[in-house]
């Protein structure tokens, strides 16, 4: 894991200072609201609905035990006792005060965290897969390639007024994304071309919100020693080619789709030649130091004896491990997810207690090492498999044994309206509800493999566009009401999901994806055919006949 | 023709707690939305806001909300984001509803 030298230590510390200032002169009024909200978003603070809320980045979404714990720390200390994990491998505060918020980031600072560019129009917190540096698909570990990119871009002073935000992720599994690579401003695949040289694929683009894109290739391989100058090209080209003139069609998304991929690859190579030579190979050398930090640990060897027993004999057991595992690229070792999912609970929330349990459970079992999923989860990337019971007994007490990875209760859902002040309607009461629904009914695991993704608005931090059923809540008239899209794909084969026609009031959005649910338990040619390729197979109308019964009778 | 003026509450965000405040018949706060003053006038309404906007020591974004006298007489929010700002969100009981 990455660790903070002289110089990252100090910048950081100078950057709190400044704001710790920055909050003393907007309480004592020598600052106004509009210069400070800016400095304040700089730093990852909004004002929400009710309270502040402080936006914390856990870069590429990896955090050691300690860091875990300081999480936690700032949920009990100066929260309620709990933080949200989000679609961008954040944490969030619900309810900082301003006068505390400079305390919480001198917390962060001594765990090498920080709140810096989680917010305005600025490069993001970089995100990666969740299963790097252990996944059995991937060509290579995008942590280093990720942290590379985080130092490129923290304070770039070419990027810090860009015309909006701009969100990069990385892959080292092209053909198993788990990272939205295509549904990102830039998105990079690792890559390997036929010489058995390592480099970059880039996707350009893509993005969520109201113009839902799925991002086009803008090179198919760049080599290591030219990445981060192609992307400065890149984004340089942007910055000034981009719409300031219009909020909704700032983002690249939007230049790319006026200006056509063609000219943006013409203008960027064009950038890229000129910029090139002022690199000079410091980022090779620095990209070389960083990979040291990303060694793989010691993996142990030991008898799987008790995990095999454990198997055979506990069917809780069984059916949490069927459900939350992923191949490991170590033998007998597993990627554990942690479900931080319990039905009729909210998606992504952890309660300081069990912030704390988790990272007790990977220093004791799993390598010092936790990841953040963009799909809210905890994941415990390198756990041997003869220490699965015991994580599972540790799991259990703190209530974070569901074993529903990748099924119907294992929902992606924005703050939504309970939280956020962009919100036009609720996104976690619907999360809730739909994920109780199917534990009542108990045909989750009859189900299978099912994406449900919520947003409260159409900004889409829930991602509902590249759901399997994507659920989009909004405010119609002074009422709540969701609209249904389905056939969403966030994967490498990502697709925008389809409308399938009028929305529904919040007491009926919970029937309507039953009815959805049955209709696919119907349409399916058996239970090996998923959601999606039934949905694939079979197209929206069948569908549409189980949403809209009435209509449906209607016509007849 | 110009819409006709709807009842309103002056609402803001407090700026050191964050949280949601009301502006009281006298010009004072309140967390409450049940001791706002109702404003029925729209050039008052006007004028008030003026006056809560400029008080930056303590508010952050004050805006007119559209509420309406209920039952009890007393100031009741129109739009659902209202009554979530005067309540709390729905999963945890947190927010106004818990410190009422």
């Amino acid at each position: 894991m990455y660790q903070y030298n002289d110089f990252d230590s100090a910048f950081l510390a100078e950057r709190n200072r400044q704001f710790r200032g920055q909050v003393e002169r907007r309480i004592d009024g020598s600052l106004t609201e509009e210069e400070f909200r800016p400095l304040r978003l700089m730093n990852g603070l909004y004002l929400q609905l009710h309270a502040y809320m402080l936006r914390v980045a856990v870069p590429y979404g990896t955090l050691s035990a300690d860091q875990m714990d300081t999480l936690a720390v700032l949920a009990e200390k100066w929260d309620k006792g709990y933080g949200h994990f989000t679609t961008r491998q954040n944490i969030q505060y619900n309810w900082p005060k301003l006068n505390d918020v400079p305390d919480m980031l001198d917390e962060l600072a001594k765990v090498n965290m920080h709140a810096i560019q989680t917010s305005g129009n600025t490069i993001r917190n970089v995100t990666a897969d969740h299963f790097a540096g252990a996944a059995a698909d991937e060509v290579a570990d995008p942590r280093p390639v990720a942290e590379l990119i985080r130092q490129w871009s923290t304070d770039h002073p070419e990027f810090q007024f860009l015309p909006r935000k701009f969100k990069i992720a990385v892959s080292g599994a092209a053909n198993n994304d788990r990272a939205v690579i295509k549904a990102h401003d830039i998105g990079l695949y690792i890559v390997e071309n036929d010489a058995g040289e390592i480099g970059y694929q880039l996707v350009v683009g893509g993005g969520l919100g109201r113009t839902p894109m799925i991002g086009k290739v803008l090179k198919d391989f760049i080599k290591q020693e030219d990445l981060l100058s192609y992307l400065e090209a890149t984004v340089s080209v942007w910055n000034l080619l981009g719409r300031r003139d219009n909020k909704y069609k700032a983002r690249i998304k939007i230049t790319v789709h006026e200006h056509g991929i063609d000219e943006i690859r013409e203008r960027v190579e064009e950038r890229f030649q000129a910029i090139r030579p002022t690199f000079g190979g410091i980022d090779l050398d620095m990209f070389e130091d960083i990979k040291t930090f990303f060694a793989a640990p010691e993996f142990k060897t030991a008898s799987t004896e008790a995990y095999d027993a454990a198997y055979d004999a506990d069917p809780m057991f069984r059916s949490w491990v069927d459900a939350n595992l992923s191949a490991h690229k170590q033998d007998d070792y597993s990627i554990v997810t942690i479900s931080l999912k319990k039905h009729g609970e909210t998606p992504g929330d952890a309660t300081a207690e069990q912030m704390h349990a988790m990272a007790d459970i990977a220093r004791q079992f799993a390598h010092n090492e936790l990841r953040i999923s963009h799909e809210q989860n905890v994941i415990l990337p390198h756990v041997h498999k003869s220490d699965l019971p015991a994580i599972y007994a540790a799991l259990k007490e703190q209530e974070l044994h569901t074993a529903n990875i990748g099924l119907v209760s294992d929902i992606i859902a924005c703050p939504g309206m309970d939280y956020c002040a962009l919100a036009t309607a609720r996104s976690i009461p619907v999360a809730q509800q739909i994920a109780s629904r199917f534990d009542e009914l108990k045909i989750e695991h009859d189900i299978g493999h099912l994406q449900i993704k919520i947003s409260g608005c159409i900004n889409a931090c829930g991602h509902h566009h590249v759901g399997h059923i994507g659920i989009l809540g909004l405010d119609r008239a002074g009422v709540e009401n969701y609209q249904i899209t389905l056939g969403g794909d966030a994967t490498s084969t990502a697709a925008v999901g389809q409308r399938v026609g009028p929305g529904f009031a919040y007491d009926e959005i919970v029937p309507a994806i039953e009815r959805t649910v049955q209709g696919y338990l119907e349409l399916r040619e058996g239970p090996e055919e998923t959601f999606i390729e039934t949905f694939r197979r079979v197209g929206l109308a069948p569908f549409k006949a189980f949403i809209y019964p009435e209509a449906q009778a209607n016509a007849a | 023709m110009a819409r006709a003026f709807t009842p309103k509450v002056i609402t803001a965000n407090h700026l050191l707690e964050g949280d949601v405040i009301y502006m009281t018949d006298t010009g004072e706060w309140t967390r409450l939305m049940s001791e706002a003053v109702l404003l029925t006038d729209e050039a008052d309404a006007d004028v008030r806001l003026l006056e809560a906007q400029q008080q930056t020591d303590v508010t952050v974004g004050a805006y007119l909300a559209d509420a309406i006298e209920g039952e009890d007489g007393r100031p009741s929010p129109t739009h659902f984001r209202e009554e979530f700002r005067r309540t709390g969100p729905s999963n945890y009981f947190h927010g106004k509803q818990a410190e009422a």
